[in-house]
This record gives C-alpha cells, sequence and structure tokens, in this order.
C-alpha cells in the first residue's frame, strides 16, 4: 500500500533513519548531560559522545576529527566560513568570488559583505549549471581572499569541477569554502586530496536530525576565521553554545551509515531516477533542467513546458516535490538558480524538482510517472499556450499585453 | 499555500473550459498577461445578435486561482450584455473565491481578460460595420 | 555508570518525557521541512506555529514576538550584536555577572568601536542600584542585565532595572535562561526589550532556544540566508526541539508554583546542613532562584570537592557549566568580592524536578564524610 503523498523531497530533507533515532534515545533520556560540565560524569559521558560523532564525520570526509566545528546546521555553517574568514583576512583584501546559482544561505551572506564594505563577484554559469573554469579564473584579483562555490546545487544537482577550483585557490593563496550540503552521502568528497579550506555540511539532509551541522575548519594548511558567536568558548572558541549532545549523536550516527552505504545506495537511487526519467520522457516538451551526467543521482529537475508551476504542484499533490528549492518556494518568484541558466522564465515557473532517496521505492516511482502524465495532460489542455504551440504558433513572436 | 473551497472547486471542475471552433459567428477573443509572469488568460465569447453573451469559453495558463478566476467569470459573463459584463470588477471576483492578497492579481487578471474579450467583439463588430 | 544523583540543573536538564514523547514523531514519520509547500512541510510548520504559541503563552508574550534560535547564547549573541548593528557606535552597558555569551558578545563589540561598561554588583551579586545610575548617566544605548545568575541563583530587580534604562532612551535585554521555569516570567511587566530564552534548563532539548523581541526594536540576523523566522533567523528549523521547546515550557509554566515551593524547601534543608558544616553561602543574603546554591567549604578546593562527589554519587557543579573548561575562578563570585582563594572553592547544587529529600540528606552525609576523610588525608601527609 502506498503512502501518499509519495515523498520526493529528499533534497529538502530526509527523513531521520530509523537506526539513527535509536541511537539519539539514549541521550533524550538518562544520557542528558551537558558535554561542557566537567565535574560530573554525565557531561564526560555526553562529551564522549560528541567526540565519536566528531570521528565518524571526520572519516566520511577522511579528514581529522579536530577540524570540525559544531553548528546548528548548514547555514549557520555557511554565515560562519565566509563571514569568518571575510573579515579575518579583511587586512588582505575586501573580494569574494561566488556563483549565481549558490544556496540563499551562501547569496544573503555575501550581500550582507557587501553592505559592510566588501565587494562581491557573482559568477554566471553555463546552460548546464556547471561553473566555467575560464570564467573562474578571470574573476580572481589579487584582493581576492575568498572563494565560495558549492559542491552540488540544491536545484538541479549538478556537481561542480570542486578538485580543479580548489587547485586554483590553493596556488593563489584564496581560502576556498565549499557548501556541500547536498553533496554529502552522494559524492566521494575525500579532504586529504581536495584542496577544499572550509566546507559546510548538515546532518538533515543525510537522514540526521535537523538542527545540527558542522563546518569544516581545515588545519594543514590552516585556514583562519573569526568567531561569529562568542559565549563559553566551546568548540576552540569559533562556535559557542551548549552542544545538543542527542543531535550530535544523530548526525555522527548518519555520517557513519552514509559512509558505509553509499555506494550501493546510491546505484539503486539512479536507478530509480531513471526509471522516472524514462517515464516521463514521453510526455512531450519536457526538458532537463541541468547537466546530466556530472550530476548526484537522486536529482532529477524538469521543466513541462506550457504548464504553469504552481497550478502543477496543486495537480500533484499525491506526490511531495518542489518547485524552486524548498527555501525560496514560498515566494512567486520564479527559481533564480533556473534563471541562471538561462532557460526563459516561463520553462522556470513550470520546474519540478524531484529528489529520491533511501526510503523511495520502484512502486512510488511508477505510481509518479503515472500520476504526472495524466496531470501534465490535463493542465495542458487547459493552456491557451499548449494550444498555440499545436497551432504552430511560435510563442516568442507574440506580443503579449503588459501586466 | 492554501486554498479556498471555491478555488479547489473550480481547479478541478473548471467550467467552460475549452475554445470555440475559429469561424464560429459572433465569437471575440481576450487574451490577457504574459508566460514570463506566470499566467496567460484567453477568455472567449459568443455574443448573440441581441449582443447578450450566450456562451463563454475559457484556457488559462496560471496558478489555481488564476484558473479559477477565469472558469468563474466564463460563469458570470453569460446571459449578460456587454455592458453589463463590463461592470464584473476584481473584487468581486477576489470575495467570491476568498482569494488571499498575493492572489488579487489573478482577479484582476479576469477582469482584464472580459475587458479585452468585449474590446475584442466590438472591434470586430465596428470592422464589420464600417 | 552508576545512576547518579543528578545536582546539576543549571548546566543541563534531564528531558522530560512528555516532551520525549511530543518530539519523537517529528524524528520519525513527521519529517517534513517547515519550508516545503507540501503536506509534510505544511505539517511542520503548523508544529511550530504550535510551539511558538506555547512559549508565548508561558512568558506572557505574543507569538509572533518569539524568534526561534539554537540556544540561550545564539539568542543573547543575536540581541547584542543585531541591535547594535543598527546603532552608531557608542557605550553599552552590561553587568558584571553576565553569562559569558553576553560578555563576550559585548567584548566583540568593543572591539569594533563601542565602549563597554561594566556594572558592579554587591557582596550578595546584586546591581548596585547607585551605581547602575551613575553607569546610565553615561548614556549606553544598549544594557543587559541577566534575570537570574546561572552560579549563584541570585535574582536581579529587571522591570526596575529596564525602567530606569529606559527612562534613558536604552535599549534592554535581559538572559532569561536560568529564570525560566523557576521563577515566573512575564514579558510585559518585565519591560524589558528583549528577553533571551533556552529549552534544555526546562527539560526541554538541547539545541533551541529564543529570543523574545519586542517588535519596536529593529536588529540584523546573525545567520543570514533562508528568510525563516522572520528573517531574522535563517537556516532550516529544528522541528523536533521546537515542539519539545513548547511543551517543555507549558510544562514549566503548569507547574512553576508547586515546583518552586517544594524546591525551595529542599534548599532550605540543603542550606541548614551546608551551613552545620561550616560552608560559607554565596548570595545567601539576596533573593535567590529555588533551586540553586553556590557554596564552598573553608579549606577544601572546589575541583577536587566534585571529583570526590562525583564518585561518592552526587553530580553537582563547579563554577557554571559553559566557562568551566576554564581554570580561573568564577568571574561571577569575582565581581561580588569573593577573594580568589575562596572562589576556588565554590560548589553549586541545583536542583530540578526529580530531586528529593531523600537525596539532600544523602548528600549531606557523604559531604560530611567526604570532608572528614580529606581532612585525615591532609593531616597524615604533614
Amino acid at each position: 500500500m502506498l503512502k501518499l503523498p509519495v515523498y520526493l523531497d529528499y533534497s529538502a530533507t530526509t527523513p531521520v533513519d530509523p537506526r539513527v533515532v535509536e541511537k539519539m534515545i539514549p541521550y533524550l533520556g538518562e544520557k542528558f548531560g551537558n558535554p561542557a560540565s566537567r565535574s560530573h560524569s554525565y557531561g564526560w559521558q555526553a562529551e564522549a559522545a560528541v567526540e565519536e560523532a566528531r570521528e565518524e564525520v571526520a572519516r566520511l570526509f577522511n579528514a581529522d576529527p579536530k577540524e570540525f566545528v559544531w553548528t546548528s546546521g548548514a547555514t549557520e555553517s555557511d554565515n560562519l566560513a565566509i563571514k569568518g574568514a571575510a573579515h579575518f583576512h579583511a587586512g588582505r583584501g575586501r573580494h569574494l568570488v561566488t556563483v549565481k546559482t549558490e544556496h540563499k544561505a551562501v547569496l544573503d551572506t555575501c550581500r550582507e559583505l557587501e553592505r559592510q564594505g566588501f565587494e562581491v563577484s557573482y559568477l554566471d554559469v553555463g546552460e548546464n549549471g556547471l561553473l566555467d573554469l575560464d570564467v573562474f579564473r578571470a574573476a580572481l584579483r589579487p584582493d581576492t581572499t575568498v572563494v565560495s562555490v558549492m559542491f552540488v546545487n540544491n536545484e538541479i544537482g549538478v556537481i561542480q569541477p570542486i578538485a580543479e577550483i580548489g587547485e586554483i585557490c590553493r596556488e593563489k593563496g584564496i581560502l576556498f569554502h565549499v557548501d556541500a550540503t547536498q553533496a554529502t552521502g552522494k559524492v566521494l568528497i575525500d579532504l586529504s586530496t581536495l584542496k577544499i579550506d572550509l566546507m559546510s555540511i548538515t546532518a538533515h539532509k543525510v537522514y540526521g536530525p535537523k538542527g545540527i551541522g558542522a563546518l569544516y575548519v581545515r588545519r594543514r594548511p590552516r585556514a583562519r576565521i573569526e568567531a561569529q558567536m562568542h559565549g563559553g568558548g566551546h568548540e576552540r572558541g569559533l562556535r559557542s553554545g551548549t552542544l545538543a549532545t542527542h543531535q550530535i549523536v544523530g548526525m555522527g550516527e548518519a555520517f557513519r551509515l552514509a559512509r558505509l552505504e553509499m555506494g550501493t545506495e546510491n546505484e539503486r537511487v539512479r536507478m530509480l531516477r531513471d526509471r522516472l526519467l524514462d517515464g516521463i520522457s514521453s510526455i512531450e516538451h519536457v526538458y532537463v533542467n541541468g547537466d546530466i551526467t556530472h550530476r548526484v543521482p537522486h536529482n532529477l529537475n524538469v521543466s513541462f513546458a506550457y504548464v504553469e508551476g504552481e497550478s502543477m504542484l496543486m495537480a500533484v499533490t499525491d506526490l511531495a516535490v518542489s518547485s524552486g528549492s524548498a527555501c525560496t518556494s514560498a515566494s512567486l518568484e520564479p527559481s533564480y538558480v533556473l534563471r541562471a541558466l538561462g532557460r526563459d522564465d516561463e520553462l522556470a515557473h513550470s520546474s519540478i524538482r524531484f529528489t529520491l532517496g533511501r526510503f523511495t521505492t520502484e512502486e512510488e516511482i511508477d505510481f509518479a510517472v503515472k500520476l504526472l502524465h495524466e496531470k501534465i495532460g490535463r493542465l495542458r489542455e487547459l493552456s491557451p499556450l499548449w494550444e498555440m504551440v499545436r497551432e504552430g504558433v511560435d510563442l516568442n513572436t507574440v506580443q503579449w499585453a503588459a501586466h | 499555500m492554501t486554498y479556498s473551497e471555491k478555488v479547489l472547486d473550480h481547479y478541478e471542475n473548471p467550467r467552460n473550459a475549452g475554445s470555440f471552433g475559429k469561424d464560429e459567428e459572433g465569437v471575440a477573443t481576450g487574451m490577457v498577461g504574459a508566460p514570463a509572469c506566470g499566467d496567460v488568460m484567453k477568455l472567449q465569447i459568443k455574443v448573440g445578435k441581441d449582443g447578450v453573451i450566450e456562451d463563454a469559453k475559457f484556457k488559462t495558463y496560471g496558478c489555481g486561482s488564476a484558473i479559477a478566476s477565469s472558469s468563474l467569470v466564463t460563469e458570470w459573463v453569460k446571459g449578460k450584455t456587454l455592458d453589463q459584463a463590463l461592470e464584473i470588477r476584481n473584487t468581486q471576483i477576489a470575495e467570491e473565491l476568498a482569494l488571499p492578497p498575493v492572489k488579487i492579481h489573478c482577479s484582476i487578471l479576469a477582469e482584464d481578460a472580459i475587458k479585452a474579450a468585449v474590446a475584442d467583439y466590438r472591434k470586430k463588430r465596428d470592422g464589420a460595420e464600417g | 555508570m552508576a545512576a547518579l544523583v543528578y545536582f546539576d540543573h543549571n548546566a543541563t536538564t534531564p528531558i522530560d518525557p512528555a516532551v520525549r514523547e511530543a518530539m519523537l514523531p517529528w524524528l520519525s514519520e513527521r519529517f517534513g521541512n517547515a519550508s516545503s509547500r507540501h503536506e509534510y512541510g505544511r505539517q511542520a510548520h503548523a508544529a511550530i506555529a504550535e510551539a511558538r504559541a506555547r512559549v508565548a503563552a508561558a512568558i506572557g508574550a505574543h507569538a509572533t514576538e518569539i524568534i526561534f534560535t539554537g540556544g540561550g547564547s545564539e539568542a543573547d549573541n543575536l540581541f547584542i550584536k543585531g541591535a547594535a548593528a543598527r546603532m552608531a557606535a557608542g557605550a553599552l552597558a552590561v553587568s558584571a555577572i553576565e553569562h559569558p555569551a553576553v560578555i563576550e558578545a559585548a567584548e566583540q563589540l568593543a572591539r569594533r568601536g563601542w565602549r563597554l561598561l561594566r556594572l558592579a554588583v554587591d557582596g550578595e551579586g546584586r546591581v548596585d542600584e547607585a551605581a547602575y545610575r551613575q553607569t546610565l548617566s553615561a548614556g549606553p544605548r544598549l544594557v543587559s542585565v541577566m534575570l537570574a545568575n546561572n552560579e549563584t541563583g541570585v535574582l536581579q530587580d529587571v522591570a526596575a532595572l529596564a525602567g530606569m534604562a529606559r527612562a534613558r532612551g536604552a535599549v534592554f535585554h535581559t538572559d532569561g535562561v536560568q529564570a525560566l521555569g523557576r521563577t515566573a516570567i512575564d514579558f510585559r511587566s518585565l519591560n524589558v526589550h528583549a528577553l533571551s530564552l533556552s529549552a534544555h534548563k526546562i527539560g526541554g532539548p538541547q539545541g533551541v532556544g529564543a529570543l523574545v523581541l519586542d517588535k519596536r526594536v529593529e536588529i540584523e540576523p546573525l545567520i543570514a540566508g533562508g528568510g525563516q523566522e522572520r528573517g531574522l533567523r535563517s537556516g532550516t528549523e529544528n522541528v523536533a526541539a521546537i515542539v519539545g521547546f513548547g511543551v517543555a515550557c507549558e510544562l514549566a509554566a503548569g507547574r512553576l508554583a508547586e515546583e518552586s515551593s517544594r524546591l525551595c524547601a529542599l534548599r532550605q534543608r540543603l542550606e541548614e546542613g551546608l551551613r552545620a558544616i561550616g560552608a560559607t553561602l554565596f548570595g545567601g543574603g539576596a533573593e535567590r532562584l529555588p533551586n540553586t546554591v553556590c557554596f564552598a567549604i573553608p579549606g577544601f578546593d572546589g575541583e577536587t570537592l566534585v571529583g570526590h562527589m562525583d564518585r561518592a554519587g552526587f553530580a553537582l557543579g563547579s563554577g557554571s557549566a559553559c566557562s568551566s573548561a576554564h581554570p580561573e575562578p568564577s568571574h561571577v563570585l569575582k565581581a561580588m568580592g569573593v577573594s580568589d582563594a575562596s572562589a576556588r572553592g565554590a560548589l553549586r547544587v541545583s536542583l530540578g524536578a526529580g530531586n528529593t529529600r531523600e537525596e539532600i540528606d544523602a548528600f549531606l552525609t557523604a559531604l560530611r564524610s567526604t570532608t572528614m576523610e580529606l581532612k585525615r588525608w591532609t593531616a597524615l601527609a604533614v
């Protein structure tokens, strides 16, 4: 029996894996200590659990546990990394480079720095969503101190050339921050070879709990940043505040499971994603947004031309999917990411992001395919644009009434 | 986004969806909006010899509220004279469908669609007479 | 690990079973992102709204005045730095006994051109009124004084202090992390512009807190991107923890009257016993939280004693949990004029929901025998 709505929004958040919950429960019960309590065993026990989790997180990336600072999630990590690095190195220069398709946590942070007198270059991507290395190189200046490029885009799932960007940054002595929120558990990330200096990660996209994440801060060569949250001196002074032990334990377990299972899981998910793509390919005028090869296995972002996005979401309420990113879908704006690909507004309006995951089944995919065929057909019957296209009208030649 | 019962009803069971044949007698078309803005409404009216709107059809590319607004006005304009149809205000549409503030533009678009269809009819008629 | 008697509730509290029950569905089948528009998201969104109303009701605020954060420290940082960012640099005043989250946020402002004024306290740990008035005459734009101190439990007359500061046009913040659930808080009658809260001191989960903010005061966010919490605190909402916080607030508010008189009686019994052993009580003459006793036994080092007491089966605090990584004597006791030697002896018992009279008695017996044993060893060593 299918549970409706079918959840195909794993990039917005994932269910917590039952094995992770299992591991968390004692820390919501008898093991309730504050890891900062140095005077009794409750505290020591909590501290040991926190450090064990830190090791598990580090292991997934082949890094040193001491290189991870706990935060409340990737948004805080992005803020800490970018503001912290920009401020620390403000004496050397006040120019940052990032990309137009970054998550709002990066873009809004950069805007804030601009208000403080920093300069930020927002680079364009190609129509496949990827950053061109020549464009990137050309944007670097002698006063560039920080570069921030996401590993995997949250909307279209494309994988940026992080290794190459890292090499360029290292060579020029520029700090390189990577938002790896959507890449964790999907792409192999080996920090012993990748030249990443700062990396934001979060638990709730990797079957861990919400409200916990971390920032990787490289020790050799040492990445230096300024703290953004003060008081108490937790996390070596980089991020104060009582650590949420149960959440940290959950993140550690989630990352351990990711390390052990990502290989087989990604293959299974990729097959399901391809089944979905195959299934909807027979619908006319369906466009995949973003490069299909340089892409994480669980993401499919498609535009159904001549159908408006919001009415489409209303039609597919039996599918939990998103149009645009989860964080911006409250607004009526078309996705800025799709716009940055050069997609015209009409196609940007009619996009759906399907993101699959650990608990997605073949049955769910088949249900989704059938539903989409039905509903897209119905909405197109209602669409004057579809009618015009059928009649051979080129929509670009139509003089639309200003509205 | 939560929709009112009436919006959902029109969305699920649109009234008078479709198009008239191109050469049908007394048919006029109003097309408003733009794909880039996320909504395009096509409203067609069929006007009898007595100047009364006999029938109406619509097609809409847009959100649920846009579809509901156009579906609703096809019902409302039927049986009205052109002047009476022009008296339909977006506020009435918004009220009937209980549109939230962010969706008021859908009702404005529907009102514009009526105006455009009537203007098209009058243009055609005047062209025929002149 | 043997189950210890837990006497360190000002560091953190066990999660109330009812809170845990309320949280668990949000860690399993109801896992949506509150920003998502589908059913999973809407469920989460509604749960947060309900929790917000519960937190607001517990402290007499309006739900729209609650900004959920990752904890009390973040709330302190958010207000102090966020409000300052909207002002021209000037003077700010914080009490000398504030939590490090307030003091260090203020010190950070001091590095950015603000003038930091520290409000002196008297020997009992109360903000000294004459000194306070004098500081106010220097015209601070921001003032922060905590409701209850984490180490001594000493309460401040925040409503009066806030009134005086407001009369001079200052914006007033209070850290209510230790006061929540232990003494009645009414946001309106406190007369403050902002109040910091935390869930894990009242039987809620770690990792969530709130800033209660009078909306007439504009602040800048600390964490940007995504626009959650009216744009003042971005990041995917920690739904389970927020739900837990809401339930914990409701429970704490409901139990407050009964629980505080119960704890007060326990504390009295404890203090009598401590005096009989010859302990010095810090802040003993001031109005305090019903659950906190900070004391020293002359001649004994605090760190040594807590270690022995842990082995004897009692978990207590030395200094504040948050700063106990620092070996220096407590800045709170120092501000109260306690000598370094005496401050190094400080121990803190902070009681909570599960504690009983029997535990108090057992603790006193164990403390007595521990001190006698330590004395014997010292004597032997000599």
